[in-house]
């Protein structure tokens, strides 16, 4: 049976110490503890979540801010070890999260892909046999052996991209990704990780718009406030979070409505901006 | 136990790049490069040689060796400590978005040093050659304090590591306490006035010192004292058991403070 299942979490939970004066020097910790005045104020981002997610599954993560999504995540890509609970994995896993933060500016980009790539366990015959794919799908060209401290933003990002997607992982995390670079390169991404869905890999999707979960996504989950509270088909879940919006916004006083009635108006625009691209990009074509 | 020695072997590739990058970003803005691991020794050695040799008058030819000898053994230590006390704070970027066993960074750091520093040996052939300090059949002990050098650095690397990441402050405690170890090595006097004196364990239990004197040893052509040699082999493996202890077991904490 385990040999279906690619992820498996019990009881996870996560403990963060929140406290209001950071104690991250021996002086203060010292002059702190003599006064007894080291205060410690847990908050938990996670708590008892329980899941199963089988291989081949395309799970969104949705939930509002600070529900401990993008934590979930980092608990399953290794990064964050869990307080309480269990993880297991079954599959190499490629992390898609904020690409390019990890990069070395003084180094070029060259140098970048190998250190990056050791970084997410590739072997040196390895990059040396993709090298030159990747910086065809970066477009970056002779820029590759520039630092990556004079890379715009989009740059960074699309190496990062290309560097990550390199490997057809059997679990693949992302983390709003699929909003990197101009449009043009934004379609190429999408194209590329839709590939990887064909080859059967089991994805976790974080993103704010339900839109996109519903195209990419055949399950999804509910955060909120650590907590899950909803795991199941999209078709389930998706007026579920709709609905939970809509209580959100009846429950929550004036001020707040309206800044989320604007952020709302925002999200519409930018997709019918997105659409407008779409369509110049057709006519291009 | 198995379980390390799998990870450490496939994380073979991503240590050396961190080592390459090390050395590499060290030199990248000076016009000399690697030279300066050669240059500098060599200057601070003109410079140390003419304060406490001309001036404070210990005129024997083979001073300026003596000081390359201990000036570059604790050049390596103090540089190394220093970069793997950071370390960790350093790749926070990196620690937070990709799993990478966290102890490679630290590892790194001394390694890239350890390199610098074997390099920067070549002053000291050269420097022996013109002043006529010929090797015997003793240079054979070199490599003891070569690689009891590297266990000490290891050892109290690792400590301080996991140190630095929870308190900031360590990195000017450490920048302290390495000036203090530095006045306690005899790089730049001759250590028989104090081994006399009533302070001769000043000098007798701190191990950097004892490692530096079985280096001259062997570069002066006598045979080392045995019991500096068991001690400092013995305290490098303790330090090397409790850094490790403490960097395994603080290490999952470390992303929650960077």
């Amino acid at each position: 049976m385990s040999e279906e299942n690619a992820i498996v979490l019990k009881n996870i939970g996560m403990k963060f110490n929140l406290s209001k004066e950071k104690v991250d020097s021996l002086k203060d910790y010292v002059i702190k503890s003599l006064r007894r005045q080291i205060e410690y104020n847990e908050f938990w981002a996670l708590k008892d979540v329980s899941l199963t997610i089988k291989k081949g599954d395309r799970v969104g993560i949705l939930g509002f801010n600070g529900a401990g999504k993008s934590t979930l995540l980092k608990v399953i890509a290794g990064v964050f070890k869990p307080t309480e609970g269990t993880v297991e994995k079954h599959g190499k896993i490629a992390p898609l999260l904020e690409l390019g933060a990890g990069f070395e500016k003084q180094y070029t980009g060259k140098e970048n892909i190998y250190l990056y790539g050791a970084m997410l366990g590739y072997s040196k015959q390895f990059i040396d046999e993709k090298y030159d794919e990747i910086v065809e799908f970066s477009e970056l060209g002779e820029f590759i052996d520039v630092p990556v401290q004079n890379y715009s933003s989009g740059m960074k990002s699309r190496l990062g991209f290309s560097i990550a997607t390199i490997v057809s992982p059997k679990i693949l995390i992302l983390d709003e990704v699929l909003s990197v670079g101009d449009a043009k390169f934004r379609k190429k991404s999408e194209k590329k990780v839709m590939s990887m869905f064909d080859s059967g890999v089991t994805v976790l999707f974080v993103s704010h718009s339900l839109e996109q979960v519903k195209r990419i996504c055949d399950k999804a989950m509910i955060l909120d406030h650590g907590k899950l509270v909803a795991f199941g088909g999209i078709d389930e879940i998706a007026p579920m979070y709709e609905k939970m919006i809509e209580t959100y916004e009846l429950e929550n006083p004036r001020p707040k409505k309206k800044k989320k009635k604007v952020s709302k108006k925002a999200v519409e625009k930018k997709e019918s901006e997105d659409a407008a691209e779409k369509v110049s990009e057709e006519t291009k074509a | 136990m198995k379980k390390y020695i799998d990870s450490f072997l496939n994380y073979r590739f991503l240590l050396w790049e961190l080592v390459k990058k090390g050395i590499k970003l060290k030199y990248r803005r000076s016009y000399l490069g690697i030279i300066w691991s050669l240059l500098e020794p060599l200057l601070t050695m003109i410079v140390l040689t003419i304060v406490f040799g001309t001036i404070l008058g210990t005129r024997t030819k083979e001073f300026s060796v003596y000081i390359l000898c201990g000036r570059l053994l604790y050049n390596f230590y103090s540089t190394s400590t220093k970069s793997a006390l950071t370390s960790i704070r350093r790749n926070a970027a990196m620690i937070k978005k990709v799993y990478v066993p966290k102890y490679l960074y630290t590892l790194s750091s001394i390694l890239f040093n350890y390199i610098i520093f074997l390099i920067s040996l070549i002053v000291l052939v050269v420097v022996a050659a013109v002043l006529n300090v010929r090797p015997t059949i003793y240079l054979l002990q070199a490599p003891i304090a070569l690689i009891l050098v590297l266990m000490l650095s290891v050892g109290c690397s690792f400590i301080l590591a996991t140190l630095g990441v929870f308190f900031r402050d360590m990195e000017y405690l450490w920048g302290v306490a390495l000036m203090l170890i530095m006045y306690m090595c005899a790089i730049f006097y001759q250590p028989e006035k104090i081994l006399d004196s009533g302070f001769a364990w000043v000098l007798r239990f701190n191990p950097l010192y004892c490692i530096i004197d079985i280096f001259r040893a062997s570069v002066f052509g006598r045979m080392m004292n045995v019991h500096y040699f068991l001690y400092a082999l013995g305290f490098s493996v303790v330090t090397i058991v409790v850094g490790l202890f403490m960097f395994i077991k603080k290490q999952d904490e470390f992303i929650l403070q960077i």
